[in-house]
């Protein structure tokens, strides 16, 4: 059997580890358009902060190809020929696969801004190259505009804060971490990331760039010397356009099957189902990376695997500061707050639905988990779970069995 | 494989093995000294609510959904028992995020900490299990 995975993140070693655990001797082919050994993406802000070295940064031993019998090859895949069943490389060889896995991951959107050509010192933050090239723009009399108050663009000012002269970090939305986040919840993790010195603009979009400034909507100039957008992602779905469905993200079911014989496809490039709000959703995280790729090993391989337990979920810290998420947020709320911790459940329908945790956030995977397993609350002490999470809201009966 | 299982009949709730497993983190030779004036921050812990107490530790899960989504890959199963390298871990917590039984923790040098059945520490059986005065902890095979 001949198996070929394009991609070499947290989805693709998921599914070679998945395939490994039924087949011990098929081939396998990893296809990556980065030279380097398997590396963990979220540390790309920790190695500019010099928290972790490049060394420390691989996702998998330095044996993990050679234990694994896997073929590493660099090079960009061009096209899939779904008839004859082979990968073309962008330097003309063509893989033959059996069975194929598609994990191309996805790519920072860059929304045409006017004047965006003329500025010279501009940078995306997704991957170990985009993290080298800003380190090597960083400097301490330098100013930083990040486009972007998510994810990749807090952690981005995370990563680089000491290293330049001042941050500045606009978003469209009101609120920073809007995907993650509510009003409130927002506030407290700004006013923590405000008091170590990066200033926020919200509520407010570029009209237009000149080299070393931005022209805001209400008209207000930022100067910058470096600028970083991190805007969004969108999904990389190209290779298998006429070829499998694509919605939004590449349609997947709980096996990891596209619409296409013998392709599978896994992490941030799929859309998948979201047991907490009942809709097919882009979740570009990386435990579903795994999860979803070593599920769609097991089956490639012959197995019988369902990844059928997919939520949204982040867990992230900021100057010490974490946040822990899951879920969707609709329905009645708990809330709790004080200081820097912050907690806020949504349930309805005998259900939790999903959470907000900033600060304390132990036993957090006690709520995780009434989301992924649907647990009706009434089966449990859902009074006592809301205040304080653990073993003891579960029935003895319950208790007994996880714990024996 | 052997693993930590307990019995709430039994639990006294006496804490003992949050000491236990505290002391042995620490290579000292005696629990007192070593864990005086101290405050601990064992890897199991004991909840407890009317008269009801047991302890809790890492369940070593078959499908382990802290190892399967660490993103740095510090957590890693061998032979069974679930470990995590502090050198490698950044305190994301995606684990505390992930695991059903509230089993893991923050440690006090900056990584995430878990029972690991005293592998790196002693000898054959857990720490706390020895120092549970009512056998309401123990260390067997059960599948």
């Amino acid at each position: 059997m001949k198996y070929v995975i394009i991609g070499n993140s947290a989805a693709g070693i998921g599914t070679v580890e998945g395939i490994r655990q039924v087949d011990k001797d098929g081939e396998i082919t990893v296809i990556s358009n980065e030279p380097h050994h398997t590396y963990s993406r979220p540390l790309i802000s920790y190695l500019l902060l010099g928290k972790v070295t490049e060394e420390k940064m691989k996702y998998r031993s330095d044996d993990f190809y050679e234990k694994n019998k896997a073929r590493f090859i660099h090079a960009a895949a061009n096209e899939i020929d779904a008839k004859t069943k082979q990968v073309v490389l962008d330097n003309g060889e063509r893989v033959n696969f059996d069975k194929l896995l598609v994990a191309t991951g996805s790519s920072a959107f860059v929304p045409p801004f006017e004047g965006l050509a003329l500025v010279k010192d501009k940078f995306t933050f997704m991957s170990l190259d985009d993290a080298h090239k800003l380190n090597d723009a960083l400097a301490p009399n330098k100013k930083v505009l990040i486009i972007g108050a998510g994810l990749i663009g807090l952690k981005c000012a995370e990563g680089i804060l000491k290293r330049v002269a001042h941050i500045t970090v606009i978003d469209l939305a009101p609120r920073i971490l809007s995907s993650i986040l509510d009003d409130e919840g927002a506030k407290v993790v700004q006013s923590h990331i405000e008091s170590k010195g990066i200033e926020f603009k919200l509520s407010g979009g570029v009209k237009t760039f000149e080299a070393n400034a931005a022209i805001l909507d209400n008209g207000q100039k930022i100067d910058f010397d470096i600028l970083v957008l991190a805007v969004g992602v969108r999904p990389n779905t190209a290779l298998l356009k006429d070829i499998a469905y694509i919605d939004r993200g590449i349609a997947v079911n709980g096996k990891s099957e596209t619409s296409a014989p013998y392709i599978y496809a896994a992490g941030d490039c799929t859309q998948t189902y979201d047991v907490s709000s009942g809709q097919n959703k882009i979740m570009a995280l990386l435990p579903n990376a795994y999860m979803q790729g070593e599920c769609a090993g097991l089956n490639m391989a012959g197995g019988e695997k369902n990844f059928n337990k997919a939520i949204p979920m982040n867990a992230i810290g900021f100057f010490g500061l974490h946040v822990v998420t899951a879920g969707n947020y609709s329905g009645d709320t708990y809330f709790k707050a004080d200081g820097n911790n912050y907690k806020r459940l949504f349930y309805s329908d005998n259900k939790l639905n999903g959470y907000i945790l900033i600060g304390n956030v132990e036993k957090a995977g006690i709520y995780t988990s009434l989301i992924r397993e649907r647990t009706p609350l009434d089966s449990i002490d859902f009074a006592l779970v809301c205040e304080k999470p653990g073993l003891m809201a579960f029935t003895k009966e319950d208790r007994m069995a996880k714990l024996s | 494989m052997k693993r930590v299982y307990v019995n709430e009949k039994w639990c006294l709730g006496c804490h003992l093995c949050e000491y236990h497993c505290a002391f042995a983190g620490t290579n000292g030779k005696d629990m007192a000294r070593s864990l005086k004036d101290i405050k601990i921050n064992p890897k199991i812990k004991i909840e407890e609510k009317d008269g009801v107490s047991f302890a809790v530790s890492c369940r070593h899960c078959h499908e382990p959904l802290c190892v399967k989504g660490c993103i740095t890959g510090a957590l890693s199963v061998s032979g069974g028992v679930i470990t995590i390298d502090h050198n490698r871990c950044v305190s994301c917590y995606t684990c505390i995020l992930s695991c059903p039984y509230g089993a893991i923790s923050p440690s006090d040098d900056g990584a995430v900490q878990k029972c690991e059945l005293c592998v790196k520490t002693s000898k054959g059986t857990p720490a706390c299990v020895e120092g549970c005065p009512n056998g309401a902890i123990v260390f067997e095979e059960r599948g």
